[in-house]
Order: C-alpha cells, then sequence, then structure tokens
C-alpha cells in the first residue's frame, strides 16, 4: 500500500505550528505516531496534502505531577503510559488499559493525543480518563482552553478542536481516595483488536465495605461517542454492596448506551454485553473475581 | 543510523521507512504482510523499541537509531536469538522471523527473564501462519533459562 504524495511539515514551535495549520486549514493534518493517520491515508479515506509531525515538539511528550494533578503530554506514547511509575493509584487504570491497545510495536508509536483526537467510539483511553475525570487543554494562536474530556468528543471521529489548535496535554485530578478501578476490553480476540465494549469503573465504598461511595461507569463502543453511564452510577451510589444493587446497575447502563450492529457485533449482543461487562468490572474492582473477559 | 551505520538519504515525504529500508538500502529481511501495522512482519527497532516500519514515515526516522534483522548478526556470527531460533525448529517459512527476533530481542533486553505469558504477550504484533508459535516461544524461553 502506497501512500499518496503530501509535503511534511516540521513546526520548532508551537507558534510555527500554528502557522501552518493557519496556512494551511483542512488541507494539512497533523500526525504524532501514525498508527491510526497511516492507515487511513494509506485506504484512501482522508488525502492531506499537508502533513505536519508533531513528534519535534518534544516538549509535548511526558508525565508530570504537579501538587495533586498529573499532567500527560499529548505525544506521550502508550508505552511511556504503561511503563511510568507516576502512573500510581486511581491514575494506574489508564496504564492498565492502554496495555489492551495493539500490540507493542503499535504502542511504541501511538499516543494519547492521537487517540483521544481520532476520536474512536472504542478508544481504549477515553472510558478510563472519562471515571478520571480528565480535561484536555486544546492549544490555539489565542491561547489555551481546558476542556472537560465528557465535552471534547462529539461524534466518531469528531472532537472539540478547532481547526486552528492542538491537544497540547490531559491534566488528571487526583482520584477518589482509596479508588478501586477496572477497565474491561471485550474483543473477537485475545489481542490486537479494537473493542466490541469496554467498560471502566471506578469506585470507592465505605470503611466498613457495606455500601458504595462514590462510583463512576465509562462505557466504551456503544455509542456515537465513549460515555460516562450516569444512571448505572447512581443506582449504585450510597446503595447496600450486593447482587442486587450491581444487577440494577448493569441493567441501568444496558439501557443508557446505543449501540450499533456493525461488521464486528450487533446491537443487541453489545447491550447485552454492557450488561455482562459492567457487572464484572464492578466486581473485580471489588476484589471478587471474574471469568477471564476480553483482551 | 541504520545498524550501526549512518545514512544520507534524500527521500520524498510520503515514503515509509520499510519501502525505504526495502529498496534504497536493499535491507530485504523487514516485509510487508498488511502495510497496515497489524501483522508485525515489517517490525524494526527504533532507539531499540519495536515499531512497525510500514506506519513510520522514512522522514519520522530521521536522527533515530535503526536495527533491522540484518544487524544482529556480526561477521558472519549469527546473534544468540537467530541460533535459538534454528536450534528450535522455531522457522517454517521464515516471512515472519525476522519480525519475531526484533520483538524477542526487545523483550530479552527489557526482561531478560520473561515468563511463557510474556513472552506470547510480547509476540501479539506478530503474526505467524505456518508454526502455530509454539517453537518459537520455546526458542525465546531457552534464552531466558540460559540467563540471557
Amino acid at each position: 500500500m502506497r501512500l499518496k504524495p503530501f509535503e511534511f511539515l516540521n513546526p520548532s514551535s508551537l507558534d510555527d505550528l500554528f502557522k501552518f495549520l493557519d496556512r494551511y486549514g483542512r488541507e494539512a493534518k497533523c500526525i504524532a505516531g501514525g498508527t491510526d493517520l497511516l492507515v487511513q491515508m494509506k485506504q484512501r479515506q482522508i488525502l492531506p496534502k499537508h502533513l505536519i509531525n508533531l513528534l519535534p515538539l518534544s516538549g509535548l511528550r511526558g508525565i508530570e505531577k504537579e501538587g495533586e494533578v498529573l499532567r500527560i503530554g499529548a505525544l506521550t506514547t502508550h508505552a511511556d503510559l504503561e511503563r511510568s511509575s507516576k502512573l500510581e493509584k486511581g491514575w494506574k487504570l489508564l496504564a492498565l488499559a492502554v496495555h489492551k491497545i495493539g500490540s507493542p510495536q503499535i504502542r511504541h508509536l501511538g499516543t494519547i493525543g492521537g487517540n483521544l483526537c481520532n476520536a474512536s467510539p472504542s478508544a481504549d483511553t477515553a472510558p478510563p480518563l472519562l471515571v478520571l475525570e480528565a480535561d484536555v487543554c486544546l492549544s490555539g494562536p489565542g491561547g489555551v482552553r481546558r476542556v472537560p474530556l465528557e465535552a471534547f468528543f462529539k461524534g466518531p471521529g469528531q472532537t472539540e478542536l478547532r481547526e486552528d489548535e492542538v491537544l497540547k496535554e490531559v491534566i488528571l485530578p487526583k482520584p477518589p481516595e482509596g479508588g478501586l478501578f477496572t477497565y474491561l476490553k471485550l474483543g473477537r480476540r485475545k489481542s490486537m483488536d479494537l473493542a466490541l465494549v469496554s467498560v471502566a469503573v471506578l469506585l470507592t465504598v465505605d470503611h466498613k465495605r457495606e455500601t458504595f461511595g462514590q462510583v463512576r461507569i465509562a462505557l466504551g463502543s456503544v455509542a456515537p461517542t465513549p460515555i460516562r453511564a450516569k444512571g448505572a452510577e447512581k443506582r449504585l451510589e450510597g446503595s447496600l454492596l450486593g447482587d442486587e444493587a450491581v444487577q440494577g446497575a448493569a441493567e441501568m447502563a444496558a439501557k443508557e448506551c446505543h449501540p450499533i450492529t456493525d461488521l464486528r457485533a450487533s446491537a443487541e449482543y453489545r447491550r447485552e454485553m454492557v450488561k455482562v461487562l459492567v457487572e464484572r468490572a464492578i466486581k473485580q474492582s471489588l476484589g471478587i473475581s471474574i471469568p477471564p473477559t476480553g483482551i | 543510523m541504520v545498524n550501526g551505520e549512518p545514512f544520507e538519504l534524500e527521500v520524498e515525504a510520503h515514503r515509509t521507512l520499510l519501502e525505504v529500508l526495502r529498496n534504497e538500502l536493499e535491507l530485504r529481511g523487514a516485509k510487508e504482510g498488511c502495510g497496515a501495522g497489524e501483522c508485525g512482519a515489517c517490525t524494526v527497532l527504533l532507539n531499540d523499541e519495536p515499531v512497525n516500519a510500514c506506519l513510520v514515515l522514512a522522514l519520522q526516522a530521521d536522527g533515530k537509531r535503526i536495527t533491522t534483522i540484518e544487524g544482529l548478526s556480526r561477521e558472519g556470527e549469527l546473534h544468540p536469538i537467530q541460533e535459538a531460533f534454528i536450534r528450535h525448529g522455531a522457522i517454517q517459512c521464515g516471512f515472519c522471523t525476522p519480525g519475531m527476533i526484533l520483538s524477542a530481542k526487545a523483550l530479552l533486553e527489557r526482561t531478560p527473564n520473561p515468563t511463557e505469558r510474556e513472552v506470547r504477550e510480547s509476540l501479539v504484533g506478530n503474526f505467524c501462519r505456518c508454526t502455530g508459535y509454539q517453537k518459537i516461544v520455546e526458542a525465546i524461553l531457552s534464552l531466558a533459562k540460559s540467563g540471557h
């Protein structure tokens, strides 16, 4: 598969980048790891005349703790995230999820910024970042806007990013104290697949382990964008730990999603699997062992 | 820098690292299986980490250290991983082999004593249609046991 020719631009600073975006507008695309973009270009889904190489902007790669908050540069690769000791406590959920992306080869090229801006409904960084209540920083010639991730996704492949902006970093607030978490990714294979359904859970329980405290549940691949299952969350918060609450929440989540039928699975199957995976994800978060599930 | 040797090439922007390695540099160990980063037959090491060369623009590899399968043997002497693959019958048609060996090299350098599960996980991006993977895994594990 050959790429069609394009002009390759190497900005040495964000200002350079904004100049290129301003000059070329829709005829330019930014490239980081290229694991989604180059495949789309090879398949002729998009044919940008100019590619702006983000990799020289090395300041956009890195993971830094700043006070109680974690800042992740957009060019941080999935391999960087998997290996970082800075992703501790609740933030570790992100590291566990990116481990399920593709292969080591893909993870050494692919970036968190690329995963989010490509905005596939099945993006594996999204459900974890949604339950971690991350914000994204969108940088443009006029300055930086900070947007909650929930507001960033607009539709399949569509985001809040304006034509003159670049995603600069992802900011993770301090996770709830004692947060328990799980990411489950259902696939057709044990690896190298996109999620048919994915679920991220982050929850707390009271010190007697009798009731649920905070509960956050995010679903991937079952709506035009990754979503929070807020009805399911409310069903659990404050409820007594037990099968009734968990099953109630799982059923609620299945009602809240909007899956489609595509070549990988039917809508009905996906909806049913949301119920199964939400129940399992809650149980696993509580330390209850579940059957092997997905990737 | 390819296999320790510096190169200076003028390439068009739309050429991938895989194309340039195979055509301009005539290093044909890396293969095009799918062109989309799914099969791993094009695996090379970029700054010691495995990547799909079909998804790296040649220009993005500028200034980086590239290792291909050809860079493993020294003065006609095979690398221990290559020896292990031969010894264990881990090669049939050989198409996946360069990628497999480079993924294995990266694994063993990071994790000198991997478990079977770690070996298999490190190879999820390298497909083999011939062997069923068993001998490949055994070859790599044999290097772990001998303390490589």
